[in-house]
């Protein structure tokens, strides 16, 4: 077990995998407190105020403060609520967000389980999101909440296809679908990553509008996916208050909350795996110890993460007309004609 | 007991438990909840035999698209907010028939079990089988994986063709 130095230090037992599992939930909680402080942050420079400024130095105690604020906070379950399904989906959508952070690598020296099928897993995993949100918005007893359920599962439904044809097309390109293998096939300086064409020889950089078509239908469709903005019309406020979790309050909210965090890292890892290298450096060999590969990942990712705040407080609303147009009539055909440009690029290579 | 048996029981007891849930409660939603815990106990068993592209398939297909298609049909079908949507009741006579069935089936089931002469085949331990499986189904059985591809398309086009004519 080359990729998991816990294995290699504590040997194959319980501990090292209980370790193994519980690194990635230390880094969720932790990240997910740096998120929502970015999250007030980043929204209160783009609509020019201070934000919160009052706990500690600038206000970084602040989520702290939040996830204390709703650990107090009184539990509630509609009295007409479907009590069983309510308490059950708050479980089962965080189960799903985190089971993907099993193959998420943090360097070459850290992947929690290196298995074969790594970004095909990531893709599966996320439709136990689908079925919890649909569990906890009709549990809830809403109309507002059943709308945002449905809303939101059929845009993830719509949204996985465009996704999974850029998968294919990474596949295709790298030849496997392991993350490492996908993260090693790309390794040397940043002109071999798979956004620039991957390893290979000049007629690669033919391919970049490909690549690019790839990279940004991904980026929108992982954007629904995770219900963020401009695609975050099941939780709109004007029209549905808060979508399926209306209902929630305390820390059956906050789980819908931290799985929502969660998401969007999955999502900007998967794409730092796919098009950005992962754990490589940029600069070939210079600052490629593991310990800088955890750097550089968690680096590439979170600058997505911070791409994805950036945007949710610039851009409006789509609306549901506008977003089926744009996976069906726009998003659909063009990956489709990527996904053909791109094997064509992995037989001549 | 190994780790592995301990870990296949686990997964048994979900399955049988979430099974019963399906065919036995009243309430639609809860049938259609229990049945996700069923598919992933399922797949759960896959990873157990080794075969790991099944076991993700199985969520994908299962978790993603059917169980998502069944809670629909059952949301668009019913009142949408109304909690109690309930399945038919069984007379029992209905009760009592199908309890016979199911007992002679298991019966049979054990039976078989018992009895056959069971070919154990032991195959080196693989990594993946996903190529293999690739390999498969793109030489051996290219013409049923086009036949199913083709399937799959007349299917769209029917279901696309229908959603049209309302309008």
């Amino acid at each position: 077990m080359e990729s998991n130095f816990i294995l290699e230090l504590l040997g194959n037992n319980i501990w090292a995998y209980l370790i193994t599992a519980a690194i990635p939930l230390v880094f969720v909680v932790v990240y997910a407190l740096v998120a929502i402080l970015g999250e007030l942050k980043i929204a209160s420079w783009v609509q020019d105020r201070l934000g919160p400024m009052r706990t500690g130095p600038w206000g970084i105690i602040q989520p702290v403060a939040e996830v204390v604020k709703l650990l107090q906070k009184e539990d509630i379950t509609p009295r007409n609520a479907n009590k069983p399904l309510f308490n059950t989906a708050p479980f089962v959508v965080f189960t799903g967000s985190f089971a993907a952070f099993a193959v998420i690598p943090y360097s070459s020296k850290f992947i929690p389980a290196d298995i074969n099928l790594g970004v095909f897993y990531i893709f599966a995993v996320s439709s136990f999101t689908v079925i919890a949100i649909l569990m906890g918005g009709w549990a809830s007893n809403n109309k507002y909440s059943v709308l945002g359920a449905v809303r939101s599962a059929s845009q993830m439904i719509s949204y996985e296809i465009p996704t999974s044809l850029s998968i294919i097309a990474i596949a295709a390109l790298s030849n496997t679908l392991s993350v490492s293998g996908i993260i090693n096939s790309q390794s040397g300086w940043f002109w071999n990553w798979n956004l620039l064409g991957g390893q290979g020889s000049a007629i690669k950089y033919l391919f970049i509008p490909f690549l690019l078509v790839l990279f940004i239908v991904y980026f929108v469709g992982s954007l629904a996916e995770a219900n963020r903005t401009p695609f975050d019309i099941p939780e709109g406020e004007s029209e549905i208050v808060g979508g399926y979790h209306t209902e929630y309050s305390s820390m059956k909210f906050a789980m819908f909350y931290f799985a929502e965090y969660a998401n969007m890292y999955v999502v900007s890892a998967m794409i730092t795996i796919m098009f950005l290298g992962g754990w490589n450096s940029p600069f070939g060999d210079f600052m490629n110890s593991p310990i800088w590969q955890a750097f550089w990942f968690i680096a590439k990712a979170m600058s997505f993460v911070f791409v994805q705040l950036w945007l949710r407080w610039t851009l409006p609303r789509v609306r549901v007309d506008q977003l089926m147009h744009i996976c069906w009539k726009v998003m659909l055909p063009a990956a489709f004609v990527s996904l053909i440009g791109i094997s064509l690029l992995g037989v001549i290579k | 007991m190994n780790i592995i048996e301990i870990v296949f029981y686990v997964f048994a007891l979900i399955i049988i438990v979430s099974a019963m849930g399906v065919v036995f409660s009243h309430k639609l939603m809860y049938s259609a909840f229990s049945l996700l815990f069923t598919f992933f106990g399922v797949a759960g068993i896959y990873v157990l035999l080794n075969a790991d592209f099944l076991a993700v398939v199985q969520i994908m297909i299962y978790v993603g698209g059917i169980l998502v298609l069944i809670i629909f049909g059952i949301m668009l079908t019913t009142k949408v907010t109304d909690v109690e949507s309930i399945s038919g009741s069984t007379g029992k006579l209905i009760y009592l028939s199908s309890a016979i069935v199911s007992a002679i089936l298991f019966l049979v089931l054990v039976y078989m079990f018992n009895t056959s002469n069971w070919n154990v085949y032991t195959t080196p331990y693989r990594e993946t089988t996903l190529d293999m499986l690739g390999n498969a189904l793109l030489t051996k059985y290219v013409l049923t994986f086009f036949m199913a591809a083709i399937l799959l398309l007349v299917a769209f086009i029917g279901a696309a063709f229908i959603a049209k004519k309302g309008k």
